[in-house]
């Protein structure tokens, strides 16, 4: 793999080390000027291994979608830095961000497909496009896009319809193969199943499973701890702007040590009805709230 | 905890009719082998649901959108989308047949016997209203209390609500509120008027899971005090095993599993449920927790 990647992309050669895919330290991202400037995300540091899939959680306005945003390079921190795949990338200006991204190194997937899914152009040619823009040969490209769509369990027959023609969950499996097609180091999940049936959301997880075989490492934000949970190797909880605990994903879940991860622990619904927990989490938001 | 009770003055104590868990338990409301088709398209959408609901006891219907637990909870409520029509069974509250209510007899029941809370609540709130002035108008209509006293029943039922700063909520624009606080307010008004049943139809969806957790425990609360009967509608079978005695699992219009929720998470039977079951056994946190820590 990279040995082609070098081949077809040039700058994408430098960024196939043996080192972690991402590694985020200190990172500070501020939104708005002078006295509206807020902190978004304060002191957040990260490092993401190749082949590791990385849960991170967090509720309306923790800043997940601001990490997502910066380390894809729609966002530039006000302090810190970004190395991935062992380049340092916190300087870049636009055109090298745009690079990065059209290189196919990194790729990203949304909670609406539609978003990442031009509406005009057939399942066929969206699949296709990141590998034309990364210079693959069109024979090659058609080839690689039909295995990625039998790898995601769609049928041939969807790559002349519109994004429109499909269901949500077709739809949110191409945005997947889009995503992979470029055997991308690193993929940034933003709440990728949130909107999908329990059917389509178990078919997903499935096959993000699966990509741990292939050394992708995943980066997987959720605000809901139970979706994440059962495909981590590690999770991190991001509360107002930090990321207040990290650590494998069977140790958070048993023994989360900081108040908000227990909340978020106790709050996850689960099978297992404990109405007895009910005093415990009313203690944690008093704490909290405190 | 504060509790209903602590909250509301003596002499205003929700009055939610038999909820005495030492008195008879008659059904407050009873839906037998109830059938919905849509006219326009003369289908037959909901094939069939049939439960029994008594003073303090929660169903749970569970189902993927257009599996018909909407459908089934608004002809509880008398509200079908135009060209529904319920076309088999019958649906009983307080023991009265529904079908045979007048438009009037329907205003009179809403509210004060049957209520709902649904998905999205700033959608049934008006935007340029303060969030008091709308329950304290519940209030005037339904309960006939004079301005004043609405007004101090609509800041107890906030803070029945558990809304921290009730008064303070009161004069606020519900665009001021979050997600969570609006839900609060919704089922404030909901219950403003002492029903006996109320439906949470994905009440807690839009919600943050610990969010949805405060509203679950609402629930809980409001059920265990107050003797409310709950119907809990929701596609994650994790919400509805919080708090439900009885699961209903529907599937394109057709219930596929009924049964006390003990035995429905236990020993599933319909692979759809066992399918719902495995995402939680597989992808959600129950494959980490540890079963010693199980209660």
């Amino acid at each position: 793999m990279s040995a082609e990647l070098s081949q077809e992309e040039p700058s994408a050669g430098a960024l196939t080390g043996g080192g972690p895919v991402l590694e985020v330290s200190g990172l500070e991202v501020h939104y708005g000027l002078r006295r509206r400037r807020r902190r978004a995300l304060h002191g957040v540091s990260l490092s993401v291994a190749p082949g590791e899939t990385v849960g991170l959680i967090g509720e309306t306005g923790s800043g997940k979608s601001t990490l997502a945003r910066t380390v894809l390079g729609l966002v530039r921190a006000s302090a810190g830095s970004i190395v991935i795949g062992g380049q340092n990338v916190t300087a870049y200006s636009r055109r090298q961000w745009r690079g990065l991204r059209r290189s196919g190194v990194v790729q990203y997937v949304f909670q609406d497909p539609l978003r990442s899914l031009d509406p005009d152009l057939t399942i066929e040619a969206s699949l296709t496009e990141p590998l034309l823009i990364r210079g693959t040969a069109a024979d090659e490209a058609a080839a690689r896009v039909r295995a990625y769509v039998s790898r995601m369990r769609l049928s041939e027959d969807l790559l002349d319809r519109l994004p429109g023609e499909l269901s949500g969950g077709q739809r949110q499996r191409v945005a997947v193969a889009r995503a992979l097609v470029t055997e991308p180091r690193l993929v940034i999940l933003d709440e990728p199943v949130s909107a999908l049936d329990s059917a389509n959301r178990v078919q997903i997880l499935r096959i993000l499973k699966e990509l741990r075989a292939d050394g992708t490492a995943l980066v997987f934000i959720s605000h809901d701890l139970g979706s994440v949970a059962g495909i981590a190797d590690r999770i991190g909880v991001l509360y107002q702007g930090e990321l207040v605990e990290t650590g494998a994903a069977r140790d958070v879940v048993n023994h989360p040590g900081h108040a908000y991860t227990r909340l978020l622990v106790n709050s996850a619904p689960t099978l297992r009805a404990a109405p007895a927990d009910r005093a415990e989490r009313e203690a944690l938001r008093a704490l909290l709230h405190a | 905890m504060a509790t209903l009770s602590d909250n509301l003055a003596p002499e205003e104590t929700l009055d939610l009719g038999p909820g005495d868990p030492t008195g008879p338990r008659r059904p407050v409301l009873s839906l037998h082998d109830v059938r919905i088709s849509d006219q326009a398209g003369g289908r037959e959408i909901v094939h069939g649901v049939s439960f029994t609901l008594t003073p303090g006891r929660v169903v749970g219907i569970v189902g993927e959108s257009g599996s018909g637990k909407t459908l089934t909870c608004r002809a509880a409520l008398g509200i079908l989308p135009a060209h529904f029509e319920v076309t088999g069974g019958s649906i009983e509250i307080r023991g009265t047949d529904i079908a045979d209510l007048s438009p009037a007899q329907w205003t009179a029941l809403r509210g004060t016997t049957i209520s709902a809370v649904f998905q999205d609540p700033a959608s049934y709130l008006n935007p340029s209203l303060r969030v008091g002035a709308q329950i304290a108008e519940v209030v005037r209509v339904k309960k006939k209390l004079p301005r004043r006293a609405a007004r101090r029943r609509a800041v107890d039922l906030l803070r029945a609500v558990h809304l921290r700063e009730p008064e303070l909520v009161y004069g606020q624009y519900p665009h001021e509120l979050s997600g969570g606080m609006l839900q609060r307010v919704l089922i404030a008004a909901a219950i403003a008027a002492d029903p006996h049943i109320l439906i949470a139809d994905e009440a807690t969806t839009a919600l943050d899971v610990t969010v949805q957790a405060e509203i679950l425990d609402l629930l809980a609360d409001l059920r265990e005090q107050a003797g409310l009967a709950l119907v809990v509608v929701s596609h994650d079978l994790a919400v509805v095993a919080q708090l439900c005695d009885e699961v209903l699992v529907m599937q394109q219009g057709e219930v596929v599993e009924q049964g006390p929720a003990e035995r429905v998470l236990h020993d599933p039977r319909h692979d759809y449920t066992r399918l719902l079951i495995a995402e939680h056994e597989q992808y959600g946190l129950e494959k980490f927790l540890d079963p010693k820590e199980e209660t």
